[in-house]
């Protein structure tokens, strides 16, 4: 087989030495983690090494020599390089060399144990070692699901890259037995600002459990359990964005650090959504308090308030009247429409009596978008449904009608045919009636068919109002999801440091020269944008609808009313 | 060691193949379309400012114009970064796995390595299409479970979708490959 040597793109310019790293025998790949430099003793390079075999729990050994030679090449050297193979025995023993500043190294293997003496092919493959321990590979998504038994080959690469983290800990000006050449060897790297915020996170993550703990105390208790205030704690959608966001404020705020990456991620992009949420919140709150707006917008809402109320009543006066020249039952189209009309004059008197009480309620109201957009957005949600609420009472005043309607016709129907439906074997069984009973039924069965236009007009347009208001609360609540889930911090980390986000690898053949293995470089192929949103998205709490499109259809055709829109507390039907 | 030969893709526009041999068991099959003409820039570009003129004229409205350049820009530019492909290779690298690329006119080139473990076989498959029965160059990925089952094809030069004679060609090069992996094992 083919023997590959990963070798790290920081050691080409290094001193003659040995070379460490892991040997993966069923893949015939080493993969080089270090060169240790001369002198050395070999007693201490093999205690080195077992110590750091028992710490990261990966396989490290001296794999074979590396000689830089800035001039011709030592035959002395290539004598002694090849006699620490038989201090450190391994199989295959590797000799990789350089001369002077050339870009094509030779490389050679030294079988002592082997059955055929045939040179085999060696692949040089370079890679840049700070990367690939940085970096995380994603499996692509059909093998995600199976066990990591059969890890592919790059996973082990990278595996062993990021897992020999302790090897690359110690630095060219560490006093100690052994001297590495590894990416970090000029220093290691750290950030004083990553450091501060280390230390900075654990009084702030108590502080904020501390002050989340009081806030969910106040929450649980029992004045806020009573009938009317749970209930509508229950429909407002603002406490339920609020409630979520608590939510989210805990899983940051724990002092259980993350165990994976996937829980790494999940917490930082929480905590920089919730950051940007608050930021765009306070930016809406400066423009909407700056000259005025706030006030302005109060003045507004009544007069809106009263044009929709004006435009119901026209809408019912035409009902009232011959809607598209269709011929209606006079007495029931009065009573409905003047039962309509008295609920709209209701309406406009509570509004009239709650004006000189909005601009205060709505300033106060706003404070609250500092907690952030999606607030502010649920906000706006629920005071749309309030303002609507004749046109919700409208909807299931006028689907009850129909819905009792409809079934009153299809109970009538059966007698008119001899039927009866069977409530305990749930069939429709034949049936005998007297005559008075046959008599007052299909009576009753003419009557209500004949009434049966006027009260599906009046339930078609409210339903269509309804549908409406749920169309324009469905998109502000899609807009709030899509803030809510959006993995923000994986797409910057996607922008800004590719390389950390990994799908896979590509290969670049480098110049080849006759003679010499042939020479590629290992680059990161970084996860699409498409990829990233779909493994890091943040769960919601809600928002697909409960109906498919055809039972849907069905219930507006019957006259249930319909609640478009699941919550993940409900129970299913 | 190079060479370039013409052929002519599924839809009669000349195409070339240029194989490389970096090593014994690393073979590199690009296969490139043809460039972006400046004609038929012209000719779009032409037609489009042609209509927004025309538009202009019976309506009076100046945004016209500039909604027809920024049209236009932002139209050039979607169709050299993400549409046009210049270029698709093929790097077969003996025990480490085959690497699909697709370079775009934009300079954006964007790769797939599968591994060596994964892949079954590569194979000219058959389809048929609108009324045309095309070739084309697939890989079958591995199923885990089942040694016998595929789990997934990977069809290969999808743009430039060359006829069965440079198929051909391409297939013999990776079965040369491919099969020094069934010997291998055995003298390990």
């Amino acid at each position: 087989m083919v023997l590959k040597v990963f070798f790290p793109l920081c050691c080409s310019s290094a001193d003659s030495g040995i070379l460490i790293g892991r040997w993966i025998s069923e893949q015939s790949s080493a993969v080089v983690l270090a060169v240790v430099h001369f002198p050395f003793i070999p007693v201490q390079v093999k205690q080195y090494l077992g110590e750091v075999q028992r710490v990261t729990k990966v396989s490290v050994s001296v794999l074979g020599s590396w000689s830089n030679s800035k001039q011709e090449k030592e035959e002395s050297l290539s004598e002694f390089l090849e006699d620490l193979g038989t201090i450190f025995c391994h199989e295959p023993w590797i000799q990789i060399s350089k001369e002077g500043d050339s870009k094509f190294w030779s490389c050679s293997t030294l079988q002592k144990h082997s059955k055929n003496p045939q040179e085999e092919e060696i692949i040089l493959v370079y890679y840049d070692q700070r990367k690939v321990m940085l970096s995380h590979l994603h499996p692509p998504l059909d093998t995600a699901g199976q066990g990591a038994e059969d890890a592919s080959k790059l996973s082990a690469i990278f595996d062993t890259v990021a897992r020999s983290q302790v090897l690359f800990m110690t630095d060219r000006y560490d006093e100690g037995p052994v001297k590495l050449t590894h990416w970090q060897s000029d220093g290691v790297e750290a950030s004083i600002i990553v450091e501060l915020l280390k230390q900075a996170s654990v009084p702030a993550c108590m502080l904020l459990t501390f002050l989340l703990s009081l806030v969910s105390g106040i929450c649980r208790s029992r004045v806020l359990k009573f009938w009317p205030l749970s209930f509508l704690w229950s429909k407002l959608s603002t406490c339920e964005q609020l409630g979520h966001r608590l939510q989210h404020l805990q899983v940051i705020s724990s002092s259980k650090k993350a165990q994976n990456q996937n829980q790494l991620m999940r917490k930082a992009n929480i905590f920089v959504s919730l950051l940007i949420d608050v930021a765009l919140g306070i930016l809406l709150m400066s423009w909407l308090y700056r000259k005025n707006r706030i006030g302005h917008l109060a003045d507004t809402l009544i007069p809106v308030a009263d044009h929709v109320a004006e435009e119901l009543q026209d809408l019912l006066q035409w009902l009232m009247g011959a809607p598209a020249g269709l011929k209606m039952n006079r007495a029931l189209d009065q009573v409905l429409g003047r039962f309509f009309l008295y609920h709209i004059h209701l309406w406009i008197s509570y509004i009239h009596l709650l004006s000189p009480f909005i601009e205060m309620i709505l300033w106060y109201v706003g404070l609250s978008a500092c907690l952030g957009l999606t607030v502010a957005l649920c906000i706006l949600s629920d005071i749309i449904a309030l303002l609507t609420f004749h046109i919700y009472c409208f909807y299931v005043y006028g689907a009850r009608l129909y819905c009792l309607k409809i079934y009153g016709l299809s109970s009538l129907w059966r007698l008119f045919r001899g039927k009866k439906w069977n409530v305990l074997r749930q069939r429709v069984d034949s049936c005998s009636y007297d005559l008075d009973q046959l008599f007052i039924g299909t009576l009753l069965f003419t009557i209500l068919l004949f009434l049966l236009p006027t009260t599906a007009l009046y339930y078609l347009v409210f339903t269509l109002l309804r549908l409406l208001v749920v169309i324009v609360q469905g998109l502000i609540r899609l807009l709030v999801d899509l803030i809510d889930s959006l993995p923000l911090y994986s797409l910057i980390l996607r922008l800004c440091r590719s390389y950390r986000l990994a799908a896979g690898v590509k290969f670049r053949v480098l110049e080849q020269q006759d003679g010499k293995p042939l020479r590629l470089l290992m680059q990161i192929n970084p996860l699409s944008y498409g990829g990233v949103v779909q493994m890091y998205r943040l769960p919601t709490y809600s928002c697909y609808p409960r109906d498919s499109w055809a039972s849907l259809c069905k219930k507006l055709f019957l006259g249930e009313l319909i609640y478009p829109w699941k919550h993940k507390g409900d129970k299913q039907n | 060691m190079a060479e370039e030969r013409l052929f002519r893709s599924a839809s009669g526009v000349p195409i070339t193949l240029r194989r490389r041999q970096h090593s014994a068991s690393c073979r590199e099959l690009a296969v490139r379309g043809p460039r972006l003409q400046l004609r038929s820039l012209s000719a779009a570009t032409s037609a489009v400012w042609l209509a927004a003129y025309g538009l202009f004229a019976l309506s009076e409205n100046s945004m016209v114009l500039s909604a027809a350049i920024f049209i236009t820009l932002i139209g050039l530019i979607i169709y050299l970064h993400f549409v046009k492909i210049d270029q698709e290779s093929l790097l077969v690298i003996g025990s480490l796995g085959i690497q699909v690329t697709s370079s775009y006119a934009s300079g954006k080139e964007s790769t797939v390595f599968i591994e060596m473990g994964r892949v079954k076989d590569v194979v000219i498959n058959e389809a048929i299409h609108m009324q045309k029965v095309i070739y084309y160059l697939c890989i079958l990925l591995q199923d885990p479970e089942d040694p016998q089952g595929v789990s997934e094809v990977v069809p290969l030069f999808q743009s430039s979708k060359p006829r069965l004679d440079c198929l051909i060609e391409v297939y013999k090069s990776c079965q040369e490959i491919l099969e020094q992996r069934k010997t291998a094992p055995q003298s390990n």
